[in-house]
């Protein structure tokens, strides 16, 4: 059972400095070469990468187009 | 030796800067609605600040440095005048037991669905609804940083910026943010599922 051994706690605690691209050199290799063993790993890892995407998608509203002309009348006229 | 610049001459550069400004203000305006919507409570608390935040800059634009990144200048405006609004009197977070660990999520969907395996389609079982939600229940420190990092795309330093805290306590809050938000949305899908 991979999920209750330490090195895949270990895994799962680099797994958010590991994708915001913040480890050291040494600390990615770790994180890869663990998960090039383990798939356990590996699709949770993949998991959070299209998890943050898909968030991203899904809250992005575009702006109400009342609020863009709304916004535009509060310059300041030049006189 | 260079004669002095006439009076008229100061006017018109100081309203072509002004102009300038402004323009380049207005069409950074859908990035700052897109983050201002999730800072906020709600979809018209988010206009009404978006148009606060742009009548201050345009009233105070000679206090901003050309150069510099206006877009990160105008959400420092934006998240002053969300904290001047009150809205911290809001829950605070206990420090303790919010977030489930990092896989949580996933083995929480794993087990709703026996098994799964396409990662790239388990997220799909997530509704949009399911995830605007879970992030506005998340509390307001952890959310801005999820907010300006995860979805305006702003640096760790551009948002220790923004809130003015240091870049630690960013990194540590997104850190924290993001587990709390997968709690949610596990907790939805849970529901969802009953």
């Amino acid at each position: 059972m991979g999920h209750i051994d330490d090195p895949c706690s270990h895994c799962e605690e680099m797994m958010q400095p590991y994708l915001d691209h913040i480890l050291s050199e040494e600390e990615m290799r770790e994180a890869e070469h663990h998960l090039d063993e383990c798939e356990w790993c590996r699709k949770r890892y993949r998991f959070e990468e299209s998890l943050r995407v898909y968030v991203r998608t899904a809250v992005s509203e575009p702006m109400p187009a009342a609020l863009k002309e709304k916004l535009a009348a509060l310059r300041i006229p030049l006189n | 030796m260079a004669e002095a610049p006439s009076e008229a001459t100061r006017i018109a550069t100081n309203a072509r800067d002004r102009v300038r400004f402004e323009e380049e203000a207005l069409a950074l305006s859908d990035q700052v609605y897109r983050v201002a919507r999730h800072l906020a409570n709600s979809r018209e608390d988010a206009e009404e600040l978006v148009q606060e935040t742009y009548a201050r800059a345009f009233r105070s634009w000679r206090s901003y440095q050309p150069g510099t990144n206006l877009r990160a200048w105008l959400l420092r405006i934006l998240t002053n005048l969300n904290i001047d609004r009150g809205r911290r009197q809001q829950r605070t977070p206990p420090t303790q037991g919010l977030e489930a660990n990092d896989y949580y999520l996933y083995d929480r969907l794993a087990e709703t669905d026996g098994g799964l395996t396409d990662e790239d389609r388990v997220v799909e079982r997530l509704s949009q609804d399911d995830i605007v939600s879970a992030l506005s229940t998340v509390p307001h420190d952890f959310r801005d940083v999820i907010v300006l990092v995860d979805i305006g795309d702003f640096s760790y330093q551009d948002a220790a910026q923004i809130l003015d805290i240091p870049i630690g306590t960013v990194m540590s809050r997104l850190h924290r943010g993001r587990r709390i938000l997968k709690r949610e949305l596990a907790e939805s899908v849970v529901e969802e599922g009953s």
